[in-house]
């Protein structure tokens, strides 16, 4: 298994999102083994939920074609476990608490073990409410990513000092979706990160063009791109590995 | 109680991006809910704006046609905007001012807490924005001009089922984009802490006025109080004053819809799992791999996948009790409380007389039912005649 770390071994990393199920789960590792040719050093497979609060319409609606599809959480376990085998970088998780919760924590986290997933990301659970699944998801190495907004001022080090993995640094207020401008002082909220621990962070929302992956990767350790690779599969579909490659390349050049 | 906890229910699991203002939130309550200033801000509007205190009221010819335990029935369904919803938000929109928000913004099913929202925020002056499955704007058509009638923008929401629980969803969406100068009326017990705290404070001046109310007309206490439970809110104000009362018995009458053996049901406590949505853990009605059911009631305002944590505590702890009623049963109630009383009720609160009809026989003549009347019916003639099979249009 690959270690979170590893995805920010060689430069500045560029970690990708992709929604499980849409349009279907076999379409899923092809898109998956393309971020990877493409130049992505960590993928986020986001396991798809009927009321995902954090994000835009873009992941909205392909965590509903995912589910109209029923694809379960077991299949999203055994088509990781297939990618695994065919790809050389760390995956992790985005999903929402709900989904681990009811599936039972030591039962997630230990098939996630097993499929080779290195974290997980739960954009739900803030630093008050981890302990729960964090004790757990230690013992099967599973490194629990801490997400830092603009409004979390004085608890930055407080969420660094414990963090694992990566830090996400949410880029904006509201949810996931491209945005022609990010306002947000990322400069500064990295420095307060920087002080307390060596972990990498990297920012996510909004960031879509090469130009924003760009200016947000050279103040800090990586970016993440989510809705812009999101949308280009609900444009082509099937046909979409080919077109996630070339975007994926595009930005990983950029960030060079 | 660390972080709002009940039991193992409650908690706050909301992104990060709003953790600072829920804090924020938290602290501010707790200095003005002791604040003699903001408690009397608050009783003169509850008295002078609201109608407070709501009467409670003898139902002398049920009591007799069901022949049983003596019915009382508290009638918040005359306050001001004709449900419980405004003891909340004039709270929340009274505290929203006191922390300098200009902003406020809510869900709604039926469209009450959404109208309650919108008047106590014309009222004091502060912007409202209401959030509302599409579906229940082509169901409550009239609660949506009602709406933006008392100055407030209404937002159809067309994601997942288009009903409460997603308008909760883009609540939480808009919230989450635009903190600084908003605050998010919850419209029920649930939520991250401290809503299900904050609005069980609001509501609990149901079971403070019943509970004087009714040792001044009786002498004694009641055998039982209940009300109906979507999220939980009149429920919870209906239980509160009386949770350390132990021999009052605590009944909360959700929704069955077509039944609990069916899938077009909406009962919580009867139906649903452990688990974690809407910032809390709590019951909620979801498959296996937690995802959260559509679910089904005839009642706009119970039609809700999850209870409030205080609830499924006091389920846990045998306090409270929970019962389905089906729409049928409803409706039959509904259609009852009418005829006999001449009261016209909410749908919601007629889930809650249709069971009381049921249990009022077996007891004795001694004991005492106080029944919350959580709303009153008018949004629901055209829905009820729809019903019965006449084509009324609102």
């Amino acid at each position: 298994m690959n270690k979170i770390s590893d995805a920010f071994n060689h430069g500045k990393a560029f970690i990708g999102f992709i929604t499980a199920g849409d349009p279907d789960l076999e379409t899923t590792k092809k898109i998956i083994k393309s971020m990877a040719q493409g130049g992505c050093d960590l993928v986020e497979i986001g396991i798809p939920f009927s009321d995902p609060i954090a994000e835009g319409e873009v992941i909205q609606n392909a965590n509903i074609r995912a589910l109209k599809n029923n694809v379960t959480t077991d299949d999203v376990f055994d088509m990781t476990k297939e990618i695994s085998k065919e790809i050389d970088i760390p995956m992790v998780y985005m999903t929402y608490l709900n989904v681990l919760f009811r599936y039972g924590y030591e039962k997630f986290l230990k098939n996630a073990h097993d499929c080779g997933i290195s974290g997980v990301i739960i954009p739900d659970m803030p630093y008050e409410e981890k302990g729960e699944l964090q004790s757990i998801a230690k013992q099967y190495g599973i490194e629990v990513v801490s997400l830092i907004a603009p409004t979390s001022e004085q608890r930055i080090k407080v969420i660094a000092k414990e963090a694992e993995g990566f830090i996400y640094a949410v880029s904006s207020l509201g949810v996931t979706g491209e945005r022609s401008e990010i306002k947000t002082d990322l400069a500064s909220i990295t420095k307060a990160i920087k002080e307390v621990t060596d972990i990498p962070v990297a920012i996510g929302f909004g960031i879509n063009t090469p130009e924003q992956a760009k200016k947000y990767s050279a103040i800090s350790d990586g970016i993440i791109i989510g809705s812009a690779i999101v949308r280009i599969v609900a444009e082509h579909g099937k046909a979409a590995p080919e077109y996630v490659y070339k975007y994926v390349k595009s930005i990983k050049d950029a960030i060079k | 109680m660390a972080n709002g906890r009940y039991g193992i229910h409650g908690g706050q699991y909301i992104p990060e991006t709003l953790m600072n203002e829920i804090i924020k939130l938290e602290k501010a309550y707790e200095f003005y809910k002791n604040d003699p200033d903001f408690n009397a801000e608050l009783d003169k509007l509850f008295k002078e704006y609201a109608g407070r205190p709501s009467l409670l009221y003898y139902a002398e010819n049920m009591t007799k046609d069901l022949g049983g335990a003596k019915i009382y029935f508290k009638r918040e369904d005359l306050n001001h905007t004709g449900a419980h919803k405004i003891n909340n938000v004039l709270g929340q929109c009274l505290l929203a001012k006191k922390m300098g928000k200009t902003r406020v913004i809510a869900e709604t099913g039926a469209g009450q807490h959404g109208v309650a929202t919108a008047t106590a925020a014309a009222l004091m002056g502060l912007e409202c924005e209401i959030y509302m499955g599409k579906l229940d704007t082509e169901r409550q058509a009239l609660n949506c001009y009602r709406m933006e009638l008392l100055g407030a923008k209404v937002h159809p929401v067309t994601t997942g089922t288009m009903t409460l629980k997603d308008a909760v969803n883009d609540a939480f969406r808009e919230w989450v984009s635009r903190v600084d100068d908003t605050l998010y009326v919850l419209g029920s017990v649930m939520g991250p802490h401290p809503y299900p705290m904050i609005v069980r404070d609001f509501q609990s001046v149901i079971s403070k006025e019943a509970r004087q109310q009714i040792l001044e007309i009786e002498g004694k206490l009641p055998s039982a109080v209940m009300a109906c439970v979507g999220g939980g809110s009149n429920a919870i104000g209906m239980f509160y004053n009386f949770i350390n009362d132990k021999d009052v018995r605590l009944i909360g009458c959700e929704a069955a819809g077509k039944g609990v053996d069916t899938d077009k049901t909406a009962a919580t406590m009867a139906t649903g799992t452990l688990g974690v949505f809407h910032g809390m853990k709590s019951y909620f009605c979801q498959n296996e791999y937690g995802q959260i059911a559509p679910v089904y009631s005839i009642s706009a305002g119970l039609d809700y996948p999850g209870v409030g944590p205080e609830h499924a505590y006091l389920k846990d702890i045998g306090r409270a009790e929970y019962v389905p009623v089906t729409d049928d049963e409803a409706v039959e109630a509904f259609e009852y409380i009418a005829k006999t009383e001449g009261i016209i009720c909410a749908i919601e609160s007629a889930h809650a007389v249709a069971h009381l009809m049921k249990i009022a026989p077996k007891m004795d003549k001694n004991d005492i039912i106080i029944c919350c009347l959580s709303g009153r019916g008018d949004k629901d003639v055209a829905a009820i005649a729809r019903y019965r099979g006449y084509n009324i249009n609102e």
